[in-house]
C-alpha cells in the first residue's frame, strides 16, 4: 500500500515543482499584482501592455524571426552537409562528424565568446548588421540538423539514388525527387529543434547581437534586474501565452502522430 | 546541372571551418598573446594565481556537483516510476514533464523567481541553495529523459529472471536494474554537470552571479579584455573536453538524441 502512494506521489511532487511557478505566474498575470502573493482585482492590463507596447512586440517579432530565418538556414546548410558527408570516404564523414560535435557539447558562452573575438574583434564585422547574431545561432542550430539528418540517410536505401541516375534523372532531380522525400522527418525535426534552440539562446545573442536588439531571453534578463513593474508584469503575462502556445503544440503533435500510427496499423 | 553527392557537403564543411574551428584557434592565439601580439603565458599564470579566479572555479564545481546530484536524485524515481508503470499513456505523460523545456527559460526562471521571493522574503539570505534550485528547475527534463528513455527499453525479463533466480526485489533492482540504466544516467549528467557550471544567467536572475565560471567570461567580455576572457574560455573547454573523454562511449547515444529531438 505504501509503495503505492509513493509510486504516485514521487511523480506529482516532481510535476507541482515544475509547474507551480508557471501555473502561480499565469494566474497572478491576470491580477493588478506587483508581486506574487497579494492582488486586489483582476484585469487583463499586462495583456494590454504586452501588445500595445511597440518595445514588446519588435522584441517578441525579432526573436520569432531570428528563429526561423536562422533556422532555415541551418535545415539548408545542415542537411546538404549530412548528405555531403554521408556519401564522402570514411575519414572526411569522420572528421566532419567530430568537427559538427564541437558545438553540440562547447558551453554556449565559450561559443558565443569565440565566434565574438573572431567575427568582431578580427574581422571588424559590426554587429549592428546582424551578420554576427544570424551566423551564431546558425553554428548554434546547424550541427543538431545533421545529427537528426544522418540516421534517415542510414535508414534509407542508397541504390534507389543510382537507380534514380540510371532512369535518366539528372543529380539535381534524384536529390529533390528521391533523397530529400526520403530524409523529409529528418529535416523537419532538426528544423523544430533548431527553432526551440535559437528561442531559448541567450549566450550567442547576448555576445553577437546589436546594442539595440533584444531577443526574449536577453530581454527577460535585462527586465528582471530593472525596476520597471508594468514591463516586468508584462513579460508574465508572455510567459502565460507561451505556456499556452505550448500546451497547443504539444496536443497538435501528440493527436497528429496518433493519427499516423493508426493509418499505418489500418495498412498492415 | 552535374554534380556528385558529396560535393554538397562542401559549403557545410567551409562553414564548421570558419565558424566552428577558426574561433577556437583565434580563442588560443588570443589566450596565449598580449595587447601587443606578443607570445606570453601571463593569462595562464594568472588565472593559476588569482585566488578569485580559483575560488569561482570551486564555487561553479561545487554548485555544478550539487545540481547534478539533486537532479539525479529527483530524476532517477520519477523515470523508474513512470517506465516501470503499467498505464497505457507512458508517453503523454513523460511528455508533460518534459514540456516545462519549451517555455523560454527566462521566463520560467522569472517565475520561479517570484515564487523564492516571496518564500525567502530576501534571495541575498541562501545564495547557494538558490543557485541549485534555479539550475535544478531548469535543467531536470533534460535529467529525466535520458534516464526514462533508457529504462523503458530494459528487457524486463532480466529482472524477472533475477527474481527467479532467487533475487529480492532489492537486489534484483541494485544488481540488474540500476547497472544496466548507467547509461541513461551518464548521458543525463553529461546534459546537466556542463551547463550547470557555465551558465551564470540563471544565477544572475536571482542575484548571485559573481563565482559562476560562465561570469568570467563576461566580465572579461564587458571589459572588452579579449586575451584574459580568452583564457578562461579555453581552461572552460578543456573542463570540458576531460568531462567528454571521461563519459565518452558509455552513453547511451539514442537516449541523448531522442532527449534532443523530443
Amino acid at each position: 500500500m505504501t509503495k503505492k502512494i509513493v509510486r504516485c506521489a514521487v511523480p506529482v511532487l516532481v510535476l507541482l515543482f515544475l509547474y507551480v511557478p508557471i501555473l502561480m505566474l499565469a494566474f497572478y498575470s491576470f491580477t493588478d499584482a506587483t508581486q506574487i502573493g497579494s492582488f486586489r482585482l483582476f484585469t487583463l492590463k499586462n495583456y494590454e501592455t504586452l501588445f500595445t507596447t511597440e518595445e514588446l512586440r519588435n522584441m517578441i517579432i525579432g526573436t520569432v524571426l531570428l528563429a526561423l530565418g536562422a533556422a532555415l538556414i541551418a535545415t539548408i546548410l545542415g542537411t546538404l552537409g549530412a548528405i555531403g558527408s554521408f556519401y564522402s570516404k570514411k575519414r572526411i564523414t569522420a572528421a566532419m562528424d567530430t568537427v559538427n560535435q564541437i558545438p553540440v557539447i562547447n558551453a554556449d558562452v565559450v561559443t558565443g565568446f569565440s565566434l565574438c573575438v573572431l567575427l568582431v574583434v578580427v574581422f571588424g564585422i559590426a554587429k549592428d548588421t546582424y551578420i554576427p547574431l544570424v551566423l551564431g545561432h546558425v553554428t548554434l542550430c546547424a550541427p543538431f540538423v545533421y545529427l537528426s539528418v544522418i540516421p534517415k540517410l542510414k535508414q534509407m536505401d542508397s541504390s534507389l539514388y543510382e537507380a534514380a541516375l540510371d532512369l535518366g534523372a539528372t543529380p539535381s532531380k534524384a536529390l529533390f525527387k528521391v533523397v530529400i522525400p526520403q530524409i523529409l522527418s529528418g529535416m523537419i525535426a532538426g528544423f523544430s529543434l533548431a527553432v526551440t534552440l535559437s528561442l531559448d539562446d541567450y549566450f550567442i545573442a547576448t555576445y553577437t547581437k546589436p546594442a539595440t536588439f533584444d531577443t526574449i531571453s536577453t530581454y527577460v534578463v535585462n527586465a528582471t534586474k530593472g525596476s520597471q513593474t508594468q514591463i516586468k508584469t508584462a513579460l508574465w503575462a508572455l510567459s502565460t501565452l507561451i505556456f499556452l502556445l505550448v500546451i497547443v503544440i504539444v496536443l497538435v503533435m501528440n493527436i497528429s502522430s496518433r493519427r499516423s500510427v493508426k493509418k499505418e496499423e489500418e495498412r498492415a | 546541372m552535374r554534380f556528385s553527392r558529396k560535393t554538397l557537403g562542401i559549403p557545410y564543411g567551409v562553414f564548421l571551418l570558419l565558424f566552428v574551428v577558426a574561433p577556437l584557434l583565434v580563442l588560443f592565439y588570443y589566450a596565449f598573446t598580449n595587447g601587443q601580439g606578443q607570445f606570453t603565458l601571463e593569462n595562464l599564470t594568472g588565472f593559476f594565481t588569482d585566488p578569485n579566479t580559483l575560488g569561482t572555479l570551486a564555487y561553479s564545481f561545487a554548485v555544478a556537483l550539487a545540481t547534478t546530484l539533486l537532479c539525479l536524485l529527483i530524476a532517477y524515481p520519477v523515470a523508474y516510476i513512470l517506465s516501470t508503470s503499467k498505464l497505457k499513456s507512458k508517453s503523454v505523460i513523460i511528455m508533460i514533464f518534459v514540456m516545462p523545456m519549451w517555455i523560454n527559460f527566462s521566463l520560467r526562471i522569472t517565475a520561479l523567481k517570484e515564487i523564492l521571493t516571496m518564500i525567502e522574503g530576501n534571495l541575498a539570505f541562501y545564495p547557494f541553495l538558490n543557485s541549485v534550485l534555479g539550475m535544478t528547475y531548469d535543467f531536470l527534463p533534460f535529467m529525466i529523459l535520458p534516464i526514462y528513455n533508457t529504462i523503458v527499453k530494459l528487457d524486463g525479463s532480466l529482472n524477472e529472471a533475477a527474481r527467479d533466480l532467487g533475487a529480492n526485489e532489492r537486489g534484483a533492482f541494485l544488481r540488474v536494474t540500476l547497472p544496466l540504466s548507467m547509461p541513461g544516467i551518464i548521458s543525463g549528467v553529461s546534459m546537466v554537470f556542463l551547463p550547470a557550471m557555465t551558465n551564470y544567467v540563471v544565477l544572475d536572475m536571482l542575484y548571485n552571479s559573481t563565482y559562476i565560471m560562465g561570469s568570467l567570461i563576461g566580465s572579461y567580455f564587458n571589459a572588452y579584455n579579449w586575451h584574459g576572457g580568452s583564457m578562461i574560455a579555453l581552461v572552460l573547454l578543456g573542463i570540458i573536453c576531460v568531462f567528454t573523454l571521461l563519459t565518452d562511449g558509455k552513453e547511451d547515444e539514442n537516449a541523448r538524441t531522442g532527449g534532443a529531438l523530443l
